[in-house]
């Protein structure tokens, strides 16, 4: 198949080596799993459990609520200790409402939804539904919930299901493990879901430095027409999906647009197998694969996680450290955010946890730009961090938007390339954090201000009535001046309501 | 520390500057080879001013001298100021343009990363435009003048400005090719015997000529090493190619041939690692052609036109001002953006 160049990239050592050739192995059940009521993009789940409470494996114990969002089941069967606040993993560490659930050790399933028994004759609804109620969201670190994705379909003409399988960021062999042992389920998992969207053809896309999950897949996609799999060059970010879409289709989706846009839709290879075992299986998403890996760790490993166990955990399964970590990386080196604490649990989009020594990492010291432009050169956005740098350094943030850093997908390639090592995506996460917050404030006074606007009109309003009724008075002293008075305030709050729309659309 | 990515390459600017020291290296042996040790003098000398300016100059910032001193580009502004000027200067021109470049030029623009200019050609364009007669001590390659000076004559000279008794200056310095060729041009003496002078070589200057040959192999490895990228190099030779070829095709009694320019004088140096200083060049692929395509063309037109021996150094600086203009129309397409980045 005919490939299209992507812009720019870097080659950072891969290091995949440390787990690539480990197969993968289920961690033993912890005694206590902590699952948080927000693990994707949207509304935090609404808890259904109270702590006491008996539950079996793959019972719902949050449900979705609202558009954008996706149900938590319990990963095993135990008790409910409490429903409280826990550190999130993410770098604040700040609080967040979780489910600790104490695990009774026999691990007894649920009433599991049936089985959908043909998946390619069944209603659309029946499988969009299933996928909802499964709660899987985007594995690969989007973790936007996977149901709202398939209906994209209604919405966009889409020709082609993306699997990607890339797997760009160094370290991480989650995706690589998943497509060698489990190579039928990703594919079913992804034929499912390309009816379901109404999607004609399927491409896997792999990159070329996994030729063993290239063999595995290809040799389980040939009884299948629709499905073709094809060995992208290793060049990062080759596993952002707007990247893998332009090397394989040579569309470029418009900047701030879904990849829908232009006819395509990307699933991670793991969200598609949780797909299949949900419709073949009824099983919700309670496990995932992860990479823990990182010369800091004794033994590097694919372990297969209960959603909710502590990373602490999955540490000393791999049998601890064996020299100090510098860092602690919840995801992969490039894009990852540094783990608050070890407590903290594995969620559904945690595909890696990393533990790198000082000198692996390799972290210098920051030195004055030299200008090499380097940056400009690999940035597979287009953009010229090097500016963009310049201007947010002088809190000029307007300049910095103007430049493009909102179009920025902080995957870190110019930090990488650095021979100076500033910390460049930090600038640009700050200036996307700060304009994101100035956009807010701006609606919000805009909105105040239409408030305020419809406010003075209804004041006017009522004083014009009220001269009105005052005219009306003098010749005619019979009539009240709530007559008057009331179209005007009818009138009034029809034009708030509008306002209202307006600027919440 | 702020960490954006776990992982980096494994580069420093100092480690980056070593290495276009090192690139400078064929080229400094075949120069000793052609004309003497004299030119190891300049360049340690230069060095040392280099280093000591850079560090009073650090001081007087209250910037850390370590990490600075450390980081070779001083090292970087020194040789390349050396090799642009003649090896038989008198130390103290070596010094105040070395220290005017480190201190001018660099810190009072705020030092490392910060200077629009170039500072070893401000610190030649300073010593050329105050001191002419000094700047034209070129030493006659081997085997050409009336008679050679021995290392510690040079040295004598250098430092003290004696000469041997009974040798003249004259007869161990020489007019530059291109400045031969621009006055015996001036004399209508006909092209084709200027060039059968004996200070013309294959290309052009006898010596010079092998000299610039060792540039492009340092300059090779600095692009294989990916410290610089084709577009300065291919741009500058290819403009001053393309606008002597132009020149020498209407009128090749007066216009020598494009070759000769491209081996004259600093071309080489220039292409391989004076236009590619990435601090006061353009950072955009795009920004970097328009840079060195204009840098050629003006340094032909200083050569052939204007008043001064060579005109790479003045071709640089000339287009350093435009750099910002340059960065701000050439910013690449946004991913995703039919129209172009920033205006």
């Amino acid at each position: 198949m005919k490939l299209f160049p992507i812009r720019g990239g870097v080659h950072p050592e891969y290091r995949k080596e440390q787990t690539s050739e480990k197969a993968i192995v289920a961690l033993p059940m912890p005694r206590m799993l902590y699952i948080p009521l927000q693990q994707h993009v949207g509304a935090p789940a609404e808890v259904l459990v109270s702590g006491g409470e008996l539950v079996k494996k793959g019972q719902m114990i949050a449900r979705s609520q609202g558009t954008i969002s996706a149900s938590q089941h319990a990963p095993t069967s135990g008790r409910i200790s409490v429903v409280t606040d826990v550190a999130a993993p993410h770098p604040s560490g700040l609080p967040q409402t979780t489910i600790i659930l104490e695990a009774d050790g026999k691990d007894e399933w649920a009433d599991l939804p049936e089985p959908i028994a043909d998946p390619f004759a069944a209603d659309l609804q029946v499988i969009r539904d299933r996928v909802a109620q499964a709660g899987i969201v985007g594995m690969g670190g989007a973790v936007f919930p996977a149901a709202v994705k398939l209906n994209l379909g209604t919405q966009y003409k889409l020709d082609i299901l993306l699997v990607n399988g890339a797997e760009c960021e160094p370290y991480i062999t989650c995706d690589d493990r998943v497509m060698r042992e489990y190579a039928d389920e990703v594919i079913d998992g992804a034929r499912i879901v390309a009816r379901v969207m109404g999607a004609p053809r399927v491409v896997i896309g792999i990159e070329l430095n996994k030729p063993q999950a290239i063999e595995a897949m290809t040799k389980a996609a040939a009884p299948f027409s629709e499905v073709e799999v094809v060995g992208v060059p290793a060049q990062y970010p080759m596993g952002y999906a707007h990247e893998l879409i332009l090397a394989i289709t040579g569309r470029e989706t418009p900047a701030g647009k879904r990849t829908a846009e232009v006819g395509v839709v990307a699933y991670n290879v793991a969200t598609v197998r949780a797909v299949h075992h949900a419709v073949r299986f009824g099983r919700p998403l309670i496990t995932r694969v992860v990479t823990v890996s990182g010369r800091a760790i004794r033994e590097p490993k694919n372990i297969l996680s209960p959603i909710g166990a502590r990373v602490a955990d999955l540490i000393e399964f791999c049998g601890g450290f064996s020299a100090p970590p510098a860092h602690l990386v919840n995801g992969g080196p490039m894009m990852g955010e540094p783990l608050p604490s070890l407590e903290v649990p594995v969620v559904k989009g945690t595909a890696g946890i990393l533990a790198l020594t000082a000198e692996e990492a390799n972290n210098q010291p920051t030195s004055p730009c030299i200008r090499c432009g380097n940056c400009v050169t690999i940035c597979p956005g287009g953009l010229s961090p090097i500016e963009m740098a310049a201007f947010i350094r002088k809190d000029n943030l307007e300049t910095a938007a103007k430049l493009g850093v909102m179009d920025c997908i902080s995957c870190g390639s110019c930090s990488w390339v650095c021979p100076s090592h500033i910390p460049l995506v930090h600038y640009f996460n700050y200036a996307k954090g700060a304009l994101k917050e100035q956009e807010l404030e701006r609606r919000k006074s805009e909105r105040v201000k239409t408030l305020a606007e419809v406010k003075t009109i209804r004041v006017e309003k009522i004083s014009e009535a009220k001269r009105a009724a005052m005219a009306a008075r003098k010749p005619a002293p019979a009539a009240t001046p709530a007559a008057g008075a009331q179209p005007a305030n009818a009138g009034e709050a029809k034009t708030a309501s509008t306002a209202e729309e307006k600027t919440n659309a | 520390m702020l960490i954006s990515t776990f992982i980096s390459k494994p580069d420093t600017v100092s480690a980056i500057m070593l290495r276009v020291l090192l690139a400078l290296l064929p080229g400094i042996a075949l120069y000793v080879w052609y004309y003497g040790p004299a030119i190891l003098v300049s360049i340690t000398l230069a060095s040392i001013t280099a280093l000591a300016t850079e560090a009073a100059m650090l001081r007087l910032r209250n910037r850390p001298l370590k990490p600075f001193l450390g980081d070779n580009s001083a090292l970087v502004t020194a040789w390349l100021l050396a090799l642009s000027i003649p090896p038989l200067a008198p130390w103290w021109l070596v010094v105040v343009g070395t220290a005017f470049a480190i201190s001018v030029a660099k810190h009072l623009y705020g030092g490392l990363g910060n200077n629009p200019f170039n500072p070893s050609m401000i610190g030649y364009a300073v010593l050329i435009i105050s001191f002419p007669s000094h700047m034209t001590h070129w030493l006659s390659p081997h085997g050409l003048g009336q008679t050679e000076l021995g290392f510690a004559d040079q040295l004598a000279f250098i430092f003290g400005g004696h000469l041997p008794s009974g040798i003249k200056l004259d007869a161990v310095t020489l007019a530059t090719p291109l400045d031969t060729l621009k006055t015996q041009l001036q004399l209508d003496r006909p092209l084709k015997e200027i060039l059968g002078m004996p200070i013309y070589g294959a290309l052009a200057g006898k010596g010079s000529e092998v000299v610039a040959l060792g540039y492009i192999l340092g300059g090779v490895y600095l692009l294989f090493k990916r410290i610089i990228t084709w577009h300065v190099p291919a741009a500058f030779l290819g403009t001053l190619f393309v606008t002597a070829g132009i020149f020498h095709l209407v009128d090749q009694a007066h216009y020598v041939a494009p070759l000769f320019h491209l081996t004259a004088g600093a071309a080489m140096l220039g292409a391989f690692f004076i236009l590619t200083d990435p601090i006061s060049g353009p950072t955009t692929p795009m920004g970097k052609l328009i840079f060195a395509a204009g840098a050629g063309f003006l340094t032909y037109v200083i050569r052939v036109f204007g008043g001064f021996p060579d005109g790479v150094a003045f071709a640089t600086l000339l287009m350093n001002i435009c750099v910002p203009l340059i960065d701000a129309h050439t910013q690449p397409p946004v991913f995703g953006k039919k129209d172009r980045g920033a205006k």
